[in-house]
């Protein structure tokens, strides 16, 4: 068995910047893991712009964003290895993969890293009724098919679910002289950015009909028509209201799923609303010195931000593997109430977090006029106003170690929604 | 192209047939309208090789069911084929007559099922802690049992290629006449002259039978729609989980399956369109409260795929298996709806000794009875594993993440005999894209792989034959 | 004197934008969190502008495609004269972050650039 201090299970986004992380604070012997051939994850195939923003202060590509990640890797020469795909972690942080060269292998790491990113929600997991026919596809597939290998899936696609892969897709389709009929998203609001509502369907025409959803699939060898109908406030569809396309492609982009079967088998708690761990304030999970970050934890937005959060969890890591673990420090629970789903991270141990912390969460519709409360215990510590939330767009609250240190106290924080 | 028989249909009851008759000294083809055997009712069904209590006392039906179930524990072992007895429960809810367990309990015996008995919540929930709370006793079969319907049909159909039967996909027969020699067989592509036709081509077979002889058949396409639910949820219950029939129809079952999902259906509806595979919202819908009634909390949210299969349902009621009395050399093997997976192994045993009798068939020395199945390398120790993957490291490259199935993997099952030449050949036969992305991740690498290894080219791959491409141009042309 | 509800597309905020033209000329943006805001406000109603992102074939390299996007932005009716001109341009292995594979794409004055680095086999 080889010995690490670290092990990233991933060389996405994710991966890359706790890797960079860690070595910045300190650990030497670190290996990332990744299962495709090159580094920079699901970024390769996201050949648009908007990347970037926050952490280089200029829109990158996809994979201009990734390559700058990787060539801090290549700088710091952190080992790698590509084309490796990690079948086990056990709760002893023991770590098995194979790849062609190696075969299977076992490593004993210190502290284990997840960043495996998230999959999208498949047809079947849909429940879309009809034939089975060729030319469905997700829309990261036929992501994957164009940008990265130069070809097309379909002509004339019907997508449904207007999440960003989904629109990105609806554009990408387009300028390769392929027909997007329409965008049908099951929600009263679209599940991606506004702004690629914009520089996606607005500038080529194509139409986005909210509260609608895929009611049958023809065609029996290759999709041969889509018929969307529009739903109540039920999500069931309403009789009378369907439109039919003939098309020969049917692109699905209805949310991005945590892919935390790994973490499963190590013995990781898992949160039933995010798919992914449940967290403390250093994004370590239940399991002693096994961390989360980027769209395993919870799915994001922006990439930007899983580079923060990577950082942030590269950093505990080797602080963990330096220093270990303060078994007793006083953990404090976050409570998401009215309206905030979720939030990462769950716990805070106020002996041991940063100067400031950042707590994101997503909320469960769409708000107007209201504003973001926390209270300690029953105090109100701080609101602020938002005009508009949607579930679409990841929210965030600050919090810093020098306030929570006035209330040693605390028994649980609250984090909810209040009309402003 | 003269032959002593010919099967239409490559499903699991004309691979079984063709699997038997291979024993024998014998010029035999196989004759399949799909790109691929294991194409129609055999792909999409329970997955069940049931104990045998449930059909009438003296029909065939009740006596192939028996004699297959028998036989799966060396045919198993002989073909390689992934089979568990997980035992099977026929549950009785307080609001159903419990005489209804009594009956079956009757015709177990009366069929010659083994160790069936009657077993009252206590022991159930012992076994089964997921019953519906409403269920108060049961129907035990402990020899009831899985299989993968899949590799039970390319089994058979391997088996019987490597011992001489040959076998003509993307062959669609169009009409069956009488010859001089027998039968003439009019397909899309060649034409076939046979001694002996066997009509095993499932939902059509009326059709077949109905162009040569006067005792006509009438099939009916009686749809079955499921839902296949994730890992996760396999061990849910451990026993295949059946409802006593009742007024509001049989029921629904949940079943593990031997790869370890969960199973939920089938539905049961009388269709016209005997190529009407495709699923419904309504009867999607109603799989979640009717598995209710005999299992609790069945997870539907971890539901990975659902589909429809068609099953071949006699109006009489019964298998119809034999020669055709006003039509010498033309056997069917018509109307094999439920039990039929479970029947395949004994009907091909019966109509094979039928056949061989008719021919005066004589056995060849040679016939080899064993067939290896793809590798499943998650059996082999580290050693073993590490030892492949130097002889041949495609088995270090993992290809579907979900299911992690290697390259290694996906190679035999295009390389090997009748191999895999669509995705969804190489899923079939491997369970690549059959995990819980639904090939998402793995189907762009599964085609490099079929273009590099057949070779084809990207725009010649399909999902299942036919039409059905994935790519239709390059980028800016289409 | 008009107003327009645009959505900026500067960066994945989205801040919706009301934009004031009195005589063709833009009198006034509100909305906006950024400079930025203001000055796709005011090119938006004028004179649209965006960044285009492909592929271009690659020979030679270790993968088939490279991915390329125009150096700036570039008129807005201009974009499918941008991916026309893209059909058959084919990079040769290596190709470098920042190498133009095509300059003054469809007479814009603005170069088509590689967006990864595609090593040659």
């Amino acid at each position: 068995m080889k010995n690490y201090d670290l092990v990233i299970v991933g060389g996405g986004p994710a991966g890359l910047a706790a890797a960079v992380s860690a070595r910045d604070n300190g650990i030497e012997s670190i290996l990332i893991i990744e299962r495709d051939k090159e580094l920079g994850g699901i970024l390769n195939q996201c050949i648009h712009n908007g990347f970037g923003l926050h952490t280089f202060k200029e829109e990158l590509t996809g994979p201009e964003y990734a390559a700058r990640f990787a060539a801090q890797v290549y700088e710091r020469n952190i080992e790698y290895k590509l084309n490796t795909m990690v079948m086990d972690i056990n709760d002893d942080k023991v770590v098995t993969a194979m790849n062609r060269e190696d075969g299977m292998f076992q490593i004993q790491a210190k502290a284990v890293i997840l960043a495996m990113g998230c999959r999208e929600r498949s047809r079947g997991a849909l429940n879309i009724p009809g034939y089975r026919p060729a030319g469905i596809y997700s829309a990261g597939t036929a992501q994957r098919l164009v940008n990265m290998e130069g070809f097309m899936p379909g002509k004339k696609c019907v997508i449904l679910g207007s999440g960003d892969i989904g629109l990105i897709m609806a554009r990408r389709m387009t300028l390769e002289g392929a027909k997007v009929e329409v965008v049908a998203e099951l929600m009263p609001y679209s599940g991606g950015l506004k702004r690629n509502i914009v520089q996606c369907l607005d500038d080529f025409g194509i139409p986005l009909k909210l509260s609608h959803t895929v009611i049958d699939i023809e065609g029996k060898e290759r999709v041969e028509a889509i018929t969307i109908a529009e739903v109540g406030p039920d999500r069931k569809p309403i009789p009378g209201t369907e439109i039919r396309y003939e098309c020969d492609t049917l692109l699905l982009s209805c949310g991005l799923l945590p892919e935390n079967e790994l973490s499963r088998s190590a013995g990781v708690n898992l949160s039933p609303i995010t798919s992914g761990p449940v967290v403390n304030d250093s994004l370590e999970t239940n399991i002693d010195g096994i961390f989360a970050c980027g769209n395993v934890l919870h799915v994001h937005d922006l990439v930007d931000y899983v580079s923060q959060e990577a950082t942030t969890a590269g950093k505990n890591a080797a602080n963990y593997i330096k220093n270990g673990k303060n078994a007793e420090a006083k953990e404090v629970k976050i409570y998401p109430e009215g309206g905030v789903r979720y939030t990462v991270p769950a716990t805070i141990r106020p002996s041991e977090m940063d100067d400031t912390l950042t707590v994101r969460f997503r909320v469960a519709d769409v708000y107007k006029n209201h504003a973001i409360c926390t209270y300690f215990d029953n105090e109100l510590i701080s609101k602020r106003k938002r005009p508009v939330m949607a579930p679409g767009e990841m929210e965030q609250v600050i919090l810093t170690k020098a306030k929570l240190a006035e209330y040693p106290e605390l028994d649980r924080i609250t984090i909810t929604l209040e009309e402003a | 192209m003269m032959y002593d028989v010919a099967i239409i249909g490559a499903g699991v009851i004309g691979s079984a047939i063709a699997r038997e008759l291979s024993k024998y000294d014998v010029k035999c083809c196989v004759i399949e309208r799909e790109e691929d055997v294991c194409c129609g009712t055999s792909k999409a069904n329970s997955a069940i090789i049931h104990a045998g209590f449930d059909a009438k006392p003296g029909t065939l039906k009740a006596k192939l069911n028996v004699r297959g179930n028998e036989m799966m524990d060396q045919l198993s072992k002989d073909l390689d084929i992934p089979f568990k007895r997980n035992g099977s429960l026929v549950v009785c809810t307080k609001n159903q007559d419990p005489a209804g367990l009594e009956e079956l309990l009757e015709k177990a015996k009366a069929n010659g099922v083994p160790r069936c008995r009657i077993l009252d919540r206590d022991e159930l929930i012992a076994m089964e802690p997921n019953l519906s709370d409403d269920v108060v006793a049961a129907l035990h079969a402990p020899t009831g049992a899985i299989v993968c319907p899949f590799h039970m049909t390319m089994a058979f159909a391997e088996n019987a290629f490597e011992n001489g039967v040959e076998f003509f996909l993307n062959t669609n027969v169009e009409k069956i006449e009488k010859a001089e020699c027998g039968y003439r067989i009019i397909t899309n592509k060649e034409t076939f002259e046979t001694k002996v036709v066997v009509n095993a081509a499932g939902v059509y077979s009326d059709e077949f039978n109905n162009q040569v002889s006067d005792r006509k058949l009438q099939i009916i396409a009686r749809k079955g729609e499921y839902m296949l639910l994730d890992k996760q949820a396999g061990c849910h219950v451990n026993q295949t989980i059946f409802q006593l029939p009742s007024k509001m129809g049989k029921g629904v079952l949940v079943s593990p399956t031997v790869h370890g999902n969960l199973l939920v259906g089938p539905t049961a509806a009388d269709i016209e369109n005997k190529e009407g595979t495709d699923t419904t919202q309504k009867y999607l819908d109603s799989l979640g409260p009717l598995s209710a009634l005999s299992v609790k909390n069945v997870p539907l949210r971890q539901v990975i795929t659902s589909f429809a299969g068609l099953r071949a349902h006699e109006v009489d009621g019964d298998f119809v298996i034999g020669e055709a009395e006003d039509a010498p050399g033309f056997f069917n093997a018509a109307g094999i709806e439920s039990p039929g997976l479970s029947s395949a192994p004994a009907i091909g045993e019966y109509l094979g000794d039928m056949i061989a009798e008719k021919l005066a068939l004589v056995k060849k020395e040679n016939f080899k009875a064993t067939r290896k199945g793809i590798l499943n390398p998650e059996h082999l120790t580290m050693e073993e594993r590490n030892a492949l993957i130097k002889e041949n490291p495609a088995y270090g490259n993992i290809i579907c993440r979900c299911e992690m199935i290697s390259e290694g993997e996906i190679l035999d099952a295009i390389h090997r005999p009748l191999g895999a030449r669509s995705l969804d050949g190489v899923k079939r036969r491997t369970r690549a894209g059959m995990g819980r992305c639904q090939a998402g991740f793995c189907s762009p690498r599964t085609m490099e792989i079929l273009a590099r290894e057949v070779p084809m080219e990207m725009n010649e791959i399909t999902k299942n034959g036919g039409k059905s491409t994935y790519i239709v141009g390059t980028n800016k042309n289409i | 004197m008009e107003k327009r509800d645009l959505i900026c597309i500067g960066c994945p905020l989205g801040c919706p934008l009301t934009v004031t033209i009195e005589n063709g000329e833009v009198t006034e943006v509100k909305g906006n969190t950024c400079p930025k805001g203001d000055a796709y406000a005011r090119k938006e109603v004028t004179n649209p502008t965006r960044i285009v992102t492909s592929t271009v074939v690659v020979e030679g390299g270790v993968a088939p495609m490279v991915s390329c996007k125009t150096a700036a932005d570039i008129p807005k009716g201009k974009i499918f004269d941008v991916t026309d001109a893209l059909k058959d341009v084919v990079a040769k292995a290596p190709v470098a972050i920042g190498d133009v594979l095509l300059a003054d794409v469809a007479g814009t004055g603005v170069d088509i650039v590689a967006t990864k680095n595609v090593e040659a086999i």
